[in-house]
């Protein structure tokens, strides 16, 4: 039986969030398998003669009662801009699940989430899926200014949600690295997570290092296939080469050779 | 329903779909989709004798209808490869053919050696036209007394069938393929991937790490074509028809052109299932045109 899927969707939703970041909802009419957070989907981007692969993104949320996969996708570049004009109704093709998921938190574990840009998706979907008392679960959402941050209210149900904004009109001003909470004391915490530009991931990195605290992060290599056969999005470590799209896209930072 | 087996030399493939090298694995990353008995076969992984680590990223830049890869033959070697991997994909109901690669001749011969002794595997493919390594690689692929050394010394030591792989970053593909034909080939296939290269005009920086990588997908389609049909009327070895070949059209026209057997490549990475649906659009074509048979596709053209 095949454990990755080739499978049209439905658009539902197509919604702007914000000046770079959409909110997309796609639904099959098939069953979806279990999609744990920190797996991506690989989504094939239409009617463009530049841009021939498909493009992965985080999966934010799984509705298995209707069989909905949202995604929230930034506009980085072509392939991402050109799968934003996507309309309600249109089909639209997923190779999925791919990538392994966050290892998940114990029951009694304080967990810390850290969030930057559209790498929140998987942060919030980590946070719901934690099945943690949300009195357990910390979330530092980051963005450059108030208007870059994504409204994710509804998830104060699963996480204390903190915000960091380099303009400093949400929240705590500065980086995610510069919040109270990360300052604070992070070896209250049995697991760091982050998801987000890679500056930040080696910041949340070094100091969860530091603090001796098992961390997780999420990688976005370039990729070809996303399923482990092209060896594009290859990231060196301690036991070589590993494909971020196979043996990650999550990582525990002690495997990987980042200088931090 | 029309009968889609062919032949390769004295191969039986039960359909002419194959998966190409560096597009499928080691076969079994594949049947995480699909049930790999329903392709003709896969060209597994390129393998050298020792493990390569391959280049360093970013290998991969996404191109107009294609992409450059410059991977650099990353594997394990071909040992890790007969311990580990051999013994699970041995059971699966389809040509397994192994592709190899050398810095020297001796690699190839030790490579060939090795091959030669795995029961389930008929068909070596040589890789004489790597464009992403230093060493060997396309540098046999790219003149004639090249070619025919490595194909006349592998024909020593290796008893089933010899494919070989050629470049198409040569003057004339046809005066290889007649080469390796000379010193015992018993196929070739192409093409291998076009050296091109990409830059990034913002940072003023190539995209690719090795600053040239190889060009593949349907960009390529009709330099690739156009070879395949020079070469199989230049050779009386059958050929392996490769380059940009996205869907049961493209796999018809290659073998309208000459080729007896088809891979798809860089098609994989976009839908993992393409070869499936080509199988089925090769079928629909023979039925809709009263063909009994897919051979008589093979070199078809009418000109």
């Amino acid at each position: 039986m095949p454990k990755k899927f080739v499978h049209d969707f439905l658009i539902i939703a197509n919604s702007q969030l914000n000046a770079t970041n959409f909110l997309i909802k796609v639904q099959s009419e098939k069953k979806l398998p279990t999609i744990k957070p920190g797996q991506f989907v690989n989504v094939e981007i239409k009617n463009s003669l530049e841009v021939f692969l498909r493009r992965p993104f985080s999966v934010f949320d799984v509705d298995y009662k209707n069989n909905v996969i949202s995604m929230i996708i930034k506009i980085l570049g072509r392939g991402s801009e050109k799968l934003t004009q996507v309309q309600v109704g249109d089909t639209i093709s997923l190779v999925f699940p791919l990538g392994k998921n966050f290892t998940y938190p114990d029951i009694n574990d304080r967990v810390l989430l850290v969030g930057g840009g559209s790498g929140v998706a998987p942060m919030l979907f980590l946070a719901k899926e934690s099945g943690l008392a949300k009195e357990k679960v910390d979330i530092i959402l980051g963005a450059r200014t108030r208007e870059d941050h994504i409204d994710v209210s509804s998830y104060s149900e699963y996480a204390t949600l903190h915000y960091a904004s380099e303009d400093g009109l949400l929240g705590e001003k500065g980086f995610v690295t510069q919040h109270s909470v990360f300052t604070n004391n992070l070896q209250q915490y049995n697991k760091i997570y982050a998801c987000g530009p890679d500056g930040m991931m080696k910041a949340v990195a070094k100091e969860a290092k530091a603090a001796g605290v098992f961390c997780e992060v999420s990688l976005e290599n370039l990729m070809a296939c996303g399923f482990g056969v092209c060896l594009c999005c290859i990231e060196p470590t301690t036991s070589g080469n590993k494909c971020v799209c196979t043996d990650g896209p999550v990582f525990n930072i002690n495997e990987l050779q980042w200088q931090i | 329903m029309a009968d889609l087996k062919v032949q390769l030399h004295n191969l039986e493939f039960k359909n002419p779909v194959t998966l190409a090298s560096g597009t499928c694995g080691f076969a079994r990353e594949m049947t995480e989709f699909f049930d790999p008995s329903l392709l003709g076969g896969f060209f597994l992984k390129g393998s050298t004798l020792k493990n390569r680590d391959g280049n360093e990223y970013p290998r991969m830049a996404e191109t107009a209808s294609g992409m450059l890869n410059a991977v650099g033959l990353q594997n394990k070697g071909i040992d890790y490869f007969i311990q580990n991997i051999y013994p699970e994909i041995k059971y699966y109901d389809t040509q397994l053919i192994m592709n190899v690669n050398g810095s020297t001749v001796e690699d190839y011969i030790e490579l060939a050696e090795k091959v030669n002794e795995l029961d389930k595997i008929n068909a070596i493919e040589l890789n004489i036209s790597c464009p992403n390594v230093k060493e060997g690689g396309m540098a046999f692929g790219v003149t004639c007394p090249g070619a025919e050394m490595v194909t006349r010394e592998v024909r020593k030591v290796y008893h089933k069938t010899i494919i070989v792989k050629l470049s198409p970053n040569v003057t004339d593909i046809s005066d290889i393929a007649r080469a390796v034909e000379r010193q015992g080939a018993d196929a070739v296939s192409l093409v291998n991937t076009f050296l091109g290269m990409a830059i990034d005009a913002e940072k003023r920086t190539p995209k690719l790490s090795t600053i040239t990588g190889g060009l593949s997908g349907p960009a390529i389609k009709p330099i690739a074509l156009r070879m395949v049909w020079q070469v199989a009327n230049a050779v009386q070895i059958p050929v392996v028809g490769i380059g940009g070949i996205m869907n049961a059209m493209d796999a018809i026209e290659f073998m309208l052109a000459g080729a007896s057997v088809i891979q798809v490549g860089t098609a994989v990475f976009k839908d993992p299932l393409v070869a499936l649906k080509i199988v089925k659009g090769v079928e629909d074509y023979l039925d809709r045109h009263k063909m009994q048979s897919v051979n008589d596709l093979i070199g078809a053209l009418q000109v």
